[in-house]
């Protein structure tokens, strides 16, 4: 795209052949004045952050500072393999990722081709705007809506109460609690995610479908040879998306229904960050968490990313 | 980054004129709700399945609002009485004058409502000089800029190292540790670059022709010409400041200097006692806690729920597939 414009407006001025990088520059000279502030800013809180991790190395403590606090090395990695609730966190963690795999990564594939297959646009439209809605609620107003439908003085347990049923708390029931989040994850998010695949299955050419249908295949055959490879691709990239944030399940939906299920249920590598790092006051070991987390997301995502162009797909980068 | 065009393979090299005249005609058969030919009518089973299966998700999506919003609305006859409310027998406004007339619950949605205007504008003076100094080509240096910003997608500072940052700046506390950090989001900001580089280079030409330079170029043309994308990029951004809640967590001490995320968590999700968060009349019994409690996320959504028409307008079409597909 930019080298096409690029040969378009050398067109218009050929004199811009000649002119040196001094020149560019001079030329350009306002165009400077609109990237500075914004370099500026990715610099300052995307990049400076970035050499922030060295409090890993060290016995943080914010009345010493990054210079007076002393080193330890690595000690504070070797305590990743000892720490009983990182262990957990971490467990948690992996366990909700799986959940969040299984369930909640096919289920916008699925309202996509329920939505794709509705010939009525009105329906269409309508079922959409209501789907869509709920990614634009915060989590805070998600777990109060669903408090008040589910928890202990909500709708169900109304219904149950009032015919005389024992009544049981979902929203306080740790045993409960990681079905319960991906549930809500689906609950939020599954609308949104079926924009991107509507947006490839409308992009799959209708003379295939034809074609397939004169050869004889039925809706499940069509299903599977001709509409799942067309949008094949979209979704090892939004696969190979995932990984990158394999150990970051997110920290809000966590972290306000943790009071109501307590930690061992609700702990994950995001709130232990902040748990143990910033509450608790162990910097270095918060820090080393949050690092060896995000190291090993952009491994994953770098891999898959391998992987699937080794295997013919197109990958992201 | 992304590419969502189909794998190119399974496009078979098809005769140009003949195949794009019947993909045409099926298409605006399919936009006027039409079966396309080839699709066979789904048996009378598979119909009603897909009607219950959308029936239901339907309501599932709409219920918990639905309920909120008439809890919100009930008296107390309503709610005590232990029956269900979906629709109050008693409609009242008790809840919602309680959380009016000052306190907490005011304090902290004029705080939120100013944040949101600020913050947007700053956001968006921010991003859309970025991008535009970004999208013309040629200008040295640029590339190396635009790399650093994508790199931004991949090398996220963590919870920690931003925290510090924040507290060295001495923002802790203030306002802007709530806009400042995030003031640029990358997606954003791509969207916004392809859009202006999608601008005909012919019209900025022109205007540099007559004599205008980048900055009058930017104001005169690229920005009038990008009203409805600059609306969009506006709405999303009014949206994550509005619903920002783990911020404030971290960077807010004063309990008065909170937006409603946090009061509503305080008073909503963890029950604290309403009698501070309200003034009430002392003449008169107290809306139930419950009634005020759902008075509260409402106040919450209904703004997000005023801004969603427009949002849904362009987000389903144009704007982020121009991003996916740069």
């Amino acid at each position: 795209m930019a080298t096409i414009q690029q040969v378009r407006s050398l067109d218009t001025f050929p004199q811009a052949n000649k002119i040196t990088l001094r020149g560019k520059i001079l030329r350009d000279r306002w165009m400077y004045l609109f990237i500075l502030p914004g370099l500026l800013y990715f610099l300052i809180f995307n990049y400076l952050p970035l050499a922030g991790n060295i409090v890993a190395f060290q016995e943080y403590s914010p009345y010493l500072g990054f210079r007076e606090s002393p080193w330890v090395g690595l000690r504070n990695f070797e305590r990743l393999f000892t720490d009983p609730d990182f262990e957990r966190a971490l467990i948690n963690t992996i366990q909700i990722e799986i959940l969040q795999l299984v369930f909640s990564f096919p289920a916008p594939l699925l309202l996509a081709l329920l939505l794709n297959s509705l010939i009525s646009e009105r329906v269409k439209r309508s079922v959409q705007s209501i789907v869509y809605l709920p990614h634009f609620l915060s989590w805070v107003i998600i777990i109060a809506l669903w408090q008040q439908v589910f928890g202990g003085n909500g709708f169900m347990n109304q219904i149950l109460r009032n015919q005389g049923m024992d009544t049981f708390n979902i929203m306080a029931n740790p045993d409960i609690f990681k079905p319960l989040v991906v549930v809500q994850a689906i609950w939020k998010d599954v609308g949104w995610g079926t924009i991107i695949f509507l947006a490839a299955l409308t992009k799959i050419d209708t003379q295939l479908y034809e074609a397939a249908v004169i050869d004889g295949a039925g809706g499940w055959r069509r299903l599977r040879d001709v509409t799942l490879p067309g949008i094949r691709s979209i979704i090892v990239l939004l696969l190979i998306l995932r990984l990158g944030s394999m150990f970051s399940v997110g920290f809000e939906q966590y972290f306000l229904q943790q009071q109501a299920v307590g930690a061992e249920a609700a702990e994950v590598l995001d709130t232990f960050v902040y748990s143990r790092g910033i509450q608790g006051g162990d910097w270095g070991f918060g820090t080393a968490v949050g690092l060896v987390r995000s190291l090993v997301g952009l491994m994953l995502i770098v891999s898959a990313n391998w992987l699937a162009r080794r295997a013919g797909e197109e990958g992201i980068f | 980054m992304a590419v969502t065009n189909p794998d190119p393979a399974a496009q078979p090299g098809t005769p140009m004129t003949a195949g794009m005249a019947v993909t045409t005609a099926v298409r605006r058969r399919r936009t006027d709700s039409a079966r396309p030919v080839w699709m066979e009518e789904p048996s009378l089973p598979l119909k009603v399945l897909k009607a219950v299966t959308l029936a239901f998700i339907v309501l599932v999506m709409t219920f918990p609002l639905v309920y909120v919003i008439a809890v919100s609305f009930s008296s107390a006859k309503d709610v005590l009485g232990g029956g269900l409310v979906l629709f109050p027998a008693n409609p009242t406004l008790d809840a919602y004058r309680a959380i009016f007339e000052g306190g907490v619950v005011t304090r902290a949605l004029r705080v939120s409502v100013g944040l949101t205007l600020l913050g947007t504008l700053a956001q968006m003076v921010a991003t859309t000089t970025l991008a535009y100094g970004l999208s013309k080509p040629g200008v040295p240096g640029a590339r190396i800029v635009l790399f650093l910003v994508l790199g931004a997608f991949l090398f996220t500072p963590g919870m920690i190292p931003s925290f510090l940052l924040v507290r060295e700046l001495g923002m802790l506390d203030t306002y802007p540790s709530l806009i400042v950090p995030g003031l640029i989001g990358a997606f954003n900001l791509i969207v916004l670059r392809n859009f202006f580089m999608n601008i005909p280079q012919e019209l900025l030409d022109a205007a540099r022709v007559d004599g205008a330079n980048d900055v009058q170029i930017f104001f005169r043309i690229v920005l009038p010409l990008s009203k409805a994308v600059l609306a969009v990029v506006a709405l999303f951004y009014g949206v994550g400041i509005w619903n920002a809640f783990f911020n404030a967590v971290l960077y807010i001490y004063d309990t008065s200097k909170w937006p409603i995320q946090l009061v509503l968590r305080q008073y909503v999700l963890q029950g604290s006692s309403l009698s501070s968060a309200t003034q009430l009349d002392p003449t008169q019994p107290p809306p139930p806690p419950q009634t005020i409690q759902m008075a509260i996320v409402v106040v919450a959504t209904v703004p997000i729920l005023l801004v969603y028409p427009f949002l849904q307008k362009y987000f389903t079409k144009g704007v982020l597939s121009g991003a996916i597909k740069g």
